[in-house]
């Protein structure tokens, strides 16, 4: 179980040259029950690295408390480097060193040997087995993914860090890389993951959405989209780039946004169907459909994150 | 065979050693369209993107960017397109206005046009207060507006953009699109990779290449009727599953 | 221990697996020899001269007079034994000493014949060549003015000689200096460019997330580096014995030890910096700026150190090279033993362990 209670961190930032860091306005609070995979989810900037660092025990907080099966991060860093297995937004792998030795040697840290864990990881690094003599910077995205996690995986650890894990990566290894999760999640790991992609949230347990440092929603993937309020469309129209300003030009259209093949926007209370698609006619628009849809996470951000 | 091509390649090949990262792609591109260039990690796009560039020479096959040779005239061809990726894109320590004026001069606009373009492209943004910022202090969505902004400064035929939107945030993502429309709109051609797929339905015409490979090139309407599918994801995911390259 | 030697061996594969930068490594040392072995003219300034003076004449005096009175020698008094000019030179309090005939005048005047002798300590070729040679200027001059004055050709005989270092040979001032600059740059630069790519490529997180202590990391770090030195240190030996035929007159094994001492201080230099600087380019320019440069220029490999101004001497006493090297020097081509060298080895063990204790007080737990 992790739990965090008022963490705030606010630094200078060598790279955006200004002053970043997470709970600002109010310190982030929340808990993560085992066996569970807690989605932390925003865009860069959003401040889940930090927040990830934290609890890595890789950063001290300004204030406010973060512990990890009962132990803290900032007092007892040392236990907490024996219980987690981190993985880095960047793949943090010696390029130099072959697949094989990545591994042995990230097990030797770790106390332990690839036999002796070898069950945990067997899964992901039997995909990867035929080619451990390669050299790690010789790998493709998708299997330095999996050596990255079989290396954070190869003491057994009780709580899992993974840090934008399919940042860059295509959507077939990031769909296996969330299967990987999944299968891991089974075994008891507490699995906290971050991501910019908003369509993964639902392969979370539970899920933060996180932008400037702040949570603005922690809930179950089901749980924030029942919270949202508005009414939601999706449009499709012969010409889809126009139909997105003639859309916005509606007075009663509250906002409209492109989602692939059609947009989605939301309406003014009481706004039907027909009178919606009565004003795109009079625009000339022949081609219209109109239904009411649930909304998708990525929807709730952005009615979150409006201005 | 239209004059309007903007981009046209046949059995465009490139072999590294044994290894041939992009296998005989052919392919013509239309003037003003919108064109998705997807496909698998590892899969030879980052190749393919820099023969058409003229930074890479191809080991085989023949072309044309912006009506000029790949082979022979790729001096020329870097003068007309814009290039813009997640990686590099604007000089973090330098402010915005000297991004721009520094990009303008490295493609020979003179310091009126560079001036009044200027002017004209901040306001466009709305960054009329950033004029000063450091491009470091910048947010990312507002960062890879910018730089979609100076890679099309000088007006290209073409502009190629590797993967523009990755950590970008979903509002921003989307105004972004809307600056690509409207790029496409002016008759830029827009030449685009993406791991979105929603993004994927923005284009007018996708290709899909696995193992070096064009597997599938058609709108995106076409390709889920063909492919039996509801959206692009399902589409990619069945045609990266053939993949067969151990990489 | 295993995770040490995991380490240890992790980092043996990164060295041997950059062919390019293990060629330069091993490369640096024998072309450097080759480099330095030609000799450089240099103007010598500041020449440390001890008088003796038996005869205690108006001659002699008035040469003595014109040599301190010559900006090029800086006059450290007079002694009253050979013995005692043997210990100053060995000790290194001055560069050369100028002997008298006991009967100088006498001499001169009833047999129209005396001598003058010029000791100089010739382990840095330079400066006991150039510095004869000003003596010799001036008492040709003396020679020149007495004539005119008196009309009788006195002959003063001046003979010169060389300690430590009779053949001149050049490449004995640089072969200690190549070992200093090599040594420094293997460990010091080396070790922090590879402790520093690991915090650039990421790796350095994951590492500091694990059990495995910094200190370990660190450590384990330098071994490698610290096997690369000690190859270095033979070959550049094997060169200078067989190549550059410049015997080593002294203890080896004292050599060696000394040397060793060395090479801990420069890692623990390198670790130091590591712990300073987040990027790789930022660890070139330091270690290049501020290691490179002063062991090149204030070490006295290649300026000698009493030349130089008073504010770049004190400077130079806080380049480790500088004690190091003349260490080399007097153990490798004067052939002296333990107790000659016990200050620099004494200043070397002190910068050590300030330089150890430093870079571990500065080892982060954490990212910055």
């Amino acid at each position: 179980m992790i739990t965090v209670d008022n963490l705030r961190k606010n630094y200078f930032s060598d790279k955006s040259g200004k002053f970043a860091g997470i709970g600002k306005e109010n310190g982030l609070s929340f808990e993560v029950n085992d066996g569970e995979v807690f989605g932390v989810i925003g865009p860069d900037g959003a401040g889940k690295t930090t927040l990830f660092r934290i609890l890595a025990s890789l950063l001290l907080p300004d204030s406010g408390s973060a512990t990890m099966n009962g132990i803290d991060v900032v007092k007892n860093y040392k236990q907490i480097r024996r219980i987690i297995g981190y993985m880095p937004g960047r793949f943090s792998l010696y390029q130099d060193l072959s697949v094989e030795e990545n591994l042995r040697f990230f097990a030797t840290v770790f106390n332990t040997t690839i036999e002796e864990n070898y069950d945990l990881i067997k899964d992901i690094y039997q995909q990867i087995e035929p080619f451990k003599t390669r050299r790690a910077g010789a790998l493709s995205g998708g299997m330095k993914q999996k050596l990255a996690l079989s290396c954070a995986l190869i003491h057994k650890p009780d709580v899992l860090i993974l840090d934008e894990p399919t940042t860059g990566v295509d959507p077939v290894s990031r769909k296996e890389f969330w299967d990987m999760l999944k299968r891991l999640k089974e075994q008891g790991i507490i699995i906290l993951v971050s991501t910019a992609y908003m369509d993964e949230a639902s392969r979370c347990d539970r899920i933060a959405l996180m932008r400037d440092g702040q949570f603005i929603a922690t809930d179950t993937p089901q749980g924030i989209i029942d919270a949202y309020a508005e009414t939601l469309w999706a449009v499709q129209t012969e010409n889809m780039s126009t139909s997105l300003n003639d859309l916005r030009s509606c007075s009663e259209v509250l906002s409209c946004f492109a989602f692939g093949d059609k947009h989605h926007i939301t309406v003014e209370h009481g706004f039907t169907k027909e009178e919606l698609s009565g004003f795109l006619k009079e625009k000339g628009y022949r081609n219209v459909k109109i239904e009411a849809i649930s909304p998708s996470v990525e929807d709730c951000f952005m009615a979150l994150t409006k201005d | 065979m239209s004059n309007n091509d903007v981009i046209k390649v046949s059995g465009l090949t490139k072999k590294f050693g044994h290894f041939t990262a992009v296998d005989h792609i052919s392919f013509d591109v239309k003037e003003g369209e919108i064109f998705g260039f997807l496909g698998a990690n590892g899969a030879g796009k980052t190749t393919a993107i820099q023969m058409l560039c003229g930074i890479s020479k191809p080991t085989a096959g023949k072309g044309t960017v912006a009506g000029y040779d790949i082979l022979r005239e790729n001096e020329k061809i870097k003068r007309n397109i814009g290039y813009m990726s997640q990686k590099f894109s604007l000089y973090e320590d330098l402010r915005v206005w000297e991004n721009i004026r520094l990009f303008g001069g490295i493609y020979g606009l003179n310091d009126k046009q560079i001036a009044d373009k200027t002017e004209e492209l901040l306001t466009r943004l709305k960054f009329e207060d950033q004029r000063n910022a450091m491009v470091r202090s910048l947010p990312l969505g507002w960062k890879q507006k910018l730089a979609f902004s100076v890679a099309i400064f000088h007006t290209p035929k073409i502009v190629f953009l590797d993967e523009p939107t990755g950590g970008v945030d979903p509002a921003m993502r989307r105004q972004f699109w809307e600056m690509i429309y409207e790029a496409a709109d002016q008759g830029i051609t827009v030449f685009v990779t993406t791991h979105y797929m929603d993004e994927a339905e923005y284009c007018n015409r996708v290709s899909i290449m696995v193992d070096g490979r064009i597997d599938a090139l058609d709108s995106p309407s076409a390709l889920k009727q063909q492919y039996d599918a509801v959206n692009m994801d399902q589409v990619f995911r069945k045609l990266a599953r053939k993949s067969t390259r151990a990489e | 221990m295993k995770q040490f030697f995991a380490f240890v061996k992790k980092e043996f594969y990164h060295i041997l697996r950059d062919g390019r930068t293990m060629l330069i490594l091993l490369g640096m040392p024998v072309v450097q020899i080759l480099l330095f072995g030609f000799a450089i003219n240099m103007d010598v300034q500041h020449i440390r001269t001890a008088v003796y003076d038996p005869s205690q004449d108006e001659t002699s005096r008035q040469i003595v007079q014109r040599i301190t009175a010559n900006p090029y020698f800086d006059m450290q008094g007079e002694v009253y034994s050979m013995q005692e000019i043997q210990d100053l030179l060995r000790r290194g309090d001055i560069d050369m000493a100028v002997v008298f005939d006991e009967a100088f005048q006498t001499n001169l005047v009833h047999s129209g014949k005396s001598q003058i002798q010029i000791i100089t300590d010739a382990s840095d070729p330079n400066l006991g060549t150039i510095s004869t040679n000003y003596v010799l200027a001036i008492i040709g001059q003396y020679q020149q003015e007495m004539m005119g004055l008196t009309g009788i050709p006195y002959q003063i005989d001046i003979k010169s000689k060389l300690l430590y270092n009779p053949e001149m040979i050049s490449a004995y001032t640089f072969v200690p200096g190549i070992m200093g600059l090599v040594l420094m740059i293997i460990c010091a630069i080396m070790t922090s460019i590879s402790i520093v790519r690991e915090k650039e490529r990421g790796t350095m997180e994951v590492l500091l997330a694990s059990p495995l202590r910094p200190a370990t990391v660190l450590i384990s770090k330098t071994i490698p580096y610290l096997t690369l030195s000690f190859v270095n240190l033979i070959s550049i030996l094997l060169l200078a014995v067989f190549v550059l035929h410049v015997p080593i007159q002294g203890n080896l094994l004292l050599l060696i030890a000394v040397s060793i001492l060395f090479i801990f201080l420069a890692l623990a230099l390198g670790l130091l910096i590591s712990t300073l600087v987040r990027t790789q380019v930022t660890a070139i320019l330091i270690a290049g700026l501020g290691l490179m440069m002063p062991t090149l220029i204030l070490s006295g490999m290649i300026f000698p150190i009493g030349n130089m101004p008073q504010p770049l001497q004190w400077l130079s006493a806080l380049v480790p090279a500088r004690w190091y090297i003349a260490a080399v020097k007097k153990i490798m081509i004067e052939g002296l033993g333990f107790i000659y060298v016990i200050k620099e080895v004494s200043i070397l063990v002190g910068m050590s362990v300030f330089l150890i204790v430093f870079s571990i007080f500065n080892i982060k737990t954490r990212l910055e």
